[in-house]
């Protein structure tokens, strides 16, 4: 259990006074507020309510975590498919930069505390660049799946915008209207009696398979390649015949998710549950990025020194478990193989 | 030193003329005010106007059950659904969840504590404004629509409901949310953090170690309910597959998320309600508490057992029998932490001199419906019996007792004891009494006639029902009206005592915690010197005083207290 620091007790016995607005300590540390006592009560305050604060940011990503754990624990096969289409390189980039970004974070905290100025103001900008440079990733990667069509719910059995698969969603259709009361994309398992079919080409493409339990197929096929997730999509005809290859760079496989027969039911669940724990943790880097950016001005301005670098000191630890709830989410959608 | 002294050294140390309400004048001090005396008071008057429009829900409930189908021309059965929901939402979110901790725990508790203030003032202003915003969204979804899917938003129903207030209103939550995330932070760093020298963890009055169980559960349990209805929003607006069966998504897995913050929450209402009749029964019974250590423990059990008995929600959900049986068992170990607590109350009355106050009317109401709320429990926790009784009035009163009998009541309880305090004003003690007594029948007509109901078969939530449940309907609704009334006149004596009522002593009722010792109402400051503290459930020093028209601590008669004498703190004396 923590207690008063002791030189704060010492305080209150020969303080007869009272430590009101006058009190000297008060007026010579103008960041002291008036219902501490002491510097250290203060900054032991601080830090205890960014715990606390920290141990809520732990529970609401747990919710997420959860549901990713339940997900998985149903449709496993959802998974190891469909992280395929993430893309390795960059997200292992992202980690790395978000590393090196709560490096030069902690030594902000380090320089604070040795009143090294320079040094405080240059490792929290490179730490806002690291943050920069981690959103710039993701917007290409975010950009990769929305064009695409990687996305969440009825999104994702959409035909991405100039693909060849738009023929098949207009032959799709044609024959929806037939086949509306039973075809849903997505087999509903629990609720088989769910009217209307959701989507718009989508359901058509599902309708025109006939099949609301197995994923499109088209006469066209084209086939996972072997070699996995980040590599080469080789494109291969029912006849074996190579009809398209995407390669080079760091390639993601490109559009062809609804063509795939090995695409398992429930595919969009993967990115639902992509999109919104990287959205939700996107979110908080820019919060990271808010409260920096602000450091650094406080910092410009020599507002944080060796006597008073809470801030800093807080900040720190918010940018930590930014940090550390990504490396979760990296080997837990990016490196499930 | 004499008493004469002590009262006189009192108003030196606190003149009654410059207090918390008169420190600074203005509209602009009030609403951008960091003192956590006025903030409470702001929390009291909107969680009491959300009160009373909860209140106005209610009894159009009652007054459309009053005969089967349409009772109240133009009421149909959907309006019907979103009257129930409204209820009930403004009740949890809006008035029981902020009643006691937000409210009178951010008046009392620094106070107690003899702290200056809380340890993050600004926090504190901030989650009272998220408050008003959440507060203004429910607005809003009234505005664009309201909505119908109870209070618990259970999916797909709330995914796919035509209602257009749906989204507002999960959003209002999610922000009261934060507001309650930020209030507990608050408290329990200030617990930790700001207690005075000699303010140790089992000198604390029980009201503290209660709001500070609370508090972990406000911190570690809200943030799983705002992620929760954050994610029913994003399904609703793009079909993320999360709860919705038609997308994939699992709607037992939107129970288990909401009961496993729900659940807890039941217990940020109830614990911070039993902190208060611990203070309430002790001092009003001018008797030390009977084991402190067991009710102070008992609360964090209560804290800890709570997380662990959310699938009790859900026997009929179907969960494995095996976890039925885990949180049956679990369910039944909260009633003994529960039980301690009553059995050390009723010991504290035994032999003491006891008061019969409003306060501690509403003390004595609450350890009878408390009993009769939670002894229900165990008949809904049994596995074969909730089977039978699920989803039945016989879960509505049960919950009734113990939200609105038991949680409500010790708030208008404290409300009362702590009157003085934050007004300076002395209500009238008969119409107190006189309405404290309307309202513990009124609620146990209302209420225990909805047992009867539950248990011959009357669901919940019906709009419709059987002539053969009409009877029990009727004297329901007549009870609820008694309780209307029996607030009505209330909220009249409380108001009329703030232009017309005696001037408060600083210590009406003898208590011996520190925010008895600094004046009604406090100053700006508090304390301005930190207290000393003393044992604050040891009566023996404390003395009715006629001058003062209340009681006063006699120091001479606590070594404690004497000892510093010596040392030569005696000339300010007042706020030790």
């Amino acid at each position: 259990m923590t207690t008063i620091p002791a030189h704060d007790s010492g305080n209150h016995a020969d303080d007869g006074s009272g430590h009101g607005s006058g009190h000297h300590d008060h007026a010579s540390m103008p960041w002291l507020k008036h219902h501490f006592d002491t510097p250290a009560q203060q900054f032991e305050s601080s830090k205890l309510g960014m715990w606390l604060f920290l141990a809520t940011e732990v529970l609401f990503f747990g919710g997420l975590f959860v549901w990713y754990a339940v997900l998985r624990s149903l449709h496993p096969e959802v998974f190891t498919y469909a992280a395929g289409y993430l893309d390795t390189v960059l997200g292992g980039i992202n980690t790395c930069v978000l590393i090196l970004s709560s490096l030069t974070m902690a030594l902000a905290v380090r320089f604070a505390q040795t009143d090294n100025r320079r040094g405080l103001i240059i490792c929290l900008v490179l730490t806002f660049a690291g943050a920069v440079g981690f959103l710039v990733i993701k917007k290409i990667e975010y950009e990769h799946k929305w064009h695409e069509h990687l996305l969440w719910g009825s999104r994702f059995y959409e035909v991405p915008p100039g693909h060849h698969g738009d023929e098949h969603a207009a032959h799709g259709a044609a024959v929806a209207d037939a086949a509306h009361a039973s075809a849903a994309p997505t087999p509903p398992a629990v609720d088989a009696a769910v009217p209307a079919a959701p989507l718009g080409a989508a359901a058509a493409v599902a309708a025109a398979t006939g099949d609301s339990a197995t994923p499109p197929v088209e006469a066209t096929v084209i086939k996972r390649a072997p070699g996995g997730p980040s590599g080469v999509v080789a494109g291969v005809t029912d006849e074996g015949a190579p009809v398209e290859s995407h390669s080079h760079g760091p390639v993601m496989r490109t559009g062809a998710h609804l063509e795939d027969p090995a695409l398992p039911p429930n595919t969009h669940l993967f990115f639902g549950v992509y999109f919104a724990m990287t959205g939700l943790h996107a979110i908080h880097v820019i919060v990271g990025m808010i409260v920096i950016g602000w450091l650094i001005v406080g910092s410009i301005r020599g507002q944080f020194s060796s006597q008073y670098y809470t801030p800093v000191d807080l900040v720190g630890l918010y940018w930590h478990i930014v940090d550390l709830i990504w490396i979760f989410l990296f080997p837990l959608f990016y490196i499930i193989h | 030193m004499t008493t004469l002294d002590h009262t006189r050294t009192v108003s030196a140390v606190t003149p009654v003329t410059d207090n918390y309400l008169t420190h600074t004048r203005g509209f602009l001090s009030w609403a951008m005010t960091l003192d956590h005396k006025r903030i409470g008071i702001m929390y009291m008057v909107s969680v009491l106007t959300s009160f009373f429009v909860g209140g106005v829900f209610a009894l159009l409930v009652r007054t459309e059950l009053l005969t089967p189908g349409q009772t109240i021309p133009g009421v149909t059965a959907d309006l019907y659904n979103h009257f129930f929901t409204l209820h009930g939402a403004i009740m949890v979110f809006l008035v029981i969840i902020p009643s006691i901790p937000a409210a009178l725990g951010n008046f009392v508790l620094p106070i107690m504590l003899g702290a200056k203030d809380v340890a993050f003032p600004k926090l504190n202003l901030f989650s009272y404004y998220l408050w008003i915003v959440g507060a203004l969204c429910v607005v809003a979804s009234l505005v664009l629509g309201s909505f119908d899917t109870g209070w618990t938003f259970y999916t797909p129903y709330s995914t796919r409901t035509s209602a257009g207030g749906v989204v507002p209103v999960l959003l209002g939550v999610f922000i009261l949310g934060f507001s309650s995330i930020f209030t507990g932070m608050n408290f329990i760093v200030t617990i930790h953090k700001l207690r005075p020298p000699g303010m140790t963890w089992f000198r604390m009055p029980l009201f503290l170690w209660a709001t500070y169980a609370t508090a972990i559960i406000q911190v570690l349990a809200t943030p799983v309910l705002a992620i929760t209805l954050l994610l029913v929003v994003v399904e609703r607006v793009t079909h993320i597959g999360i709860f919705d069966p038609q997308w994939g998504g699992d709607p037992v897995l939107y129970q288990h998320f909401f009961w496993f913050y729900s659940h807890p929450a039941v217990y940020i209402m109830i614990l911070p309600a039993m902190g208060i009749v611990s203070e309430l029964i002790a001092v009003h019974s001018h008797r030390h508490i009977f084991g402190y250590r067991f009710i102070a423990f008992s609360s964090v059990a209560i804290a800890i057992f709570g997380f662990l008995v959310w699938g009790h929600h859900m026997f009929t959900s179907g969960q494995s029998p095996l976890m039925n049986t885990v949180f049956s068992a679990i369910t039944f170990s909260v009633s003994i932490p529960s039980a301690i607590k009553v059995f050390n109350w009723l010991a504290t009355l035994y032999k003491g001199s006891i008061s019969l106050n409003t306060p501690m009317l509403y003390a004595l109401s609450f350890i009878v419906l408390f009993s009769i709320g939670g002894l229900t429990g165990i008949h809904l926790g049994a596995l074969a019996v909730d089977i039978h009784l699920h989803d039945t009035y016989f879960v509505v009163a049960h919950f009734h007792y113990v939200m609105m009998g038991s949680a409500l009541i010790a708030m208008i309880g404290g409300l009362h004891h702590w009157w003085p305090k934050m007004t300076g004003r002395m209500y009238n003690e008969n119409w107190g009494r006189l309405a404290c007594v309307l309202i513990f029948i009124g609620f146990n007509v209302t209420f225990f006639t909805q047992f009867l109901l539950g248990s011959q078969g009357m669901p919940r939530r019906y709009y419709d029902y059987q002539p053969m449940y009409q009877t029990y309907h009727v004297v329901s609704t007549m009870g609820s009206y008694l309780m209307a009334i029996g607030f009505g006149i209330t909220a009249t004596y409380l108001v009329h005592s703030l232009f017309r009522g005696k001037r408060a002593p600083a210590n009406p009722w003898g208590g011996r915690s520190l925010e008895w010792q600094c004046s009604s109402p406090p100053p700006h400051d508090n304390f301005a010197v930190t207290p000393r503290v003393g044992d604050c459930y040891d009566f023996s020093v404390i003395e009715w005083d006629e001058r003062e028209q209340g009681y006063v601590v006699r120091r001479d008669k606590d070594p404690e207290l004497r000892g510093h004498h010596a040392t030569g703190q005696a000339g300010t004396a007042g706020g030790h």
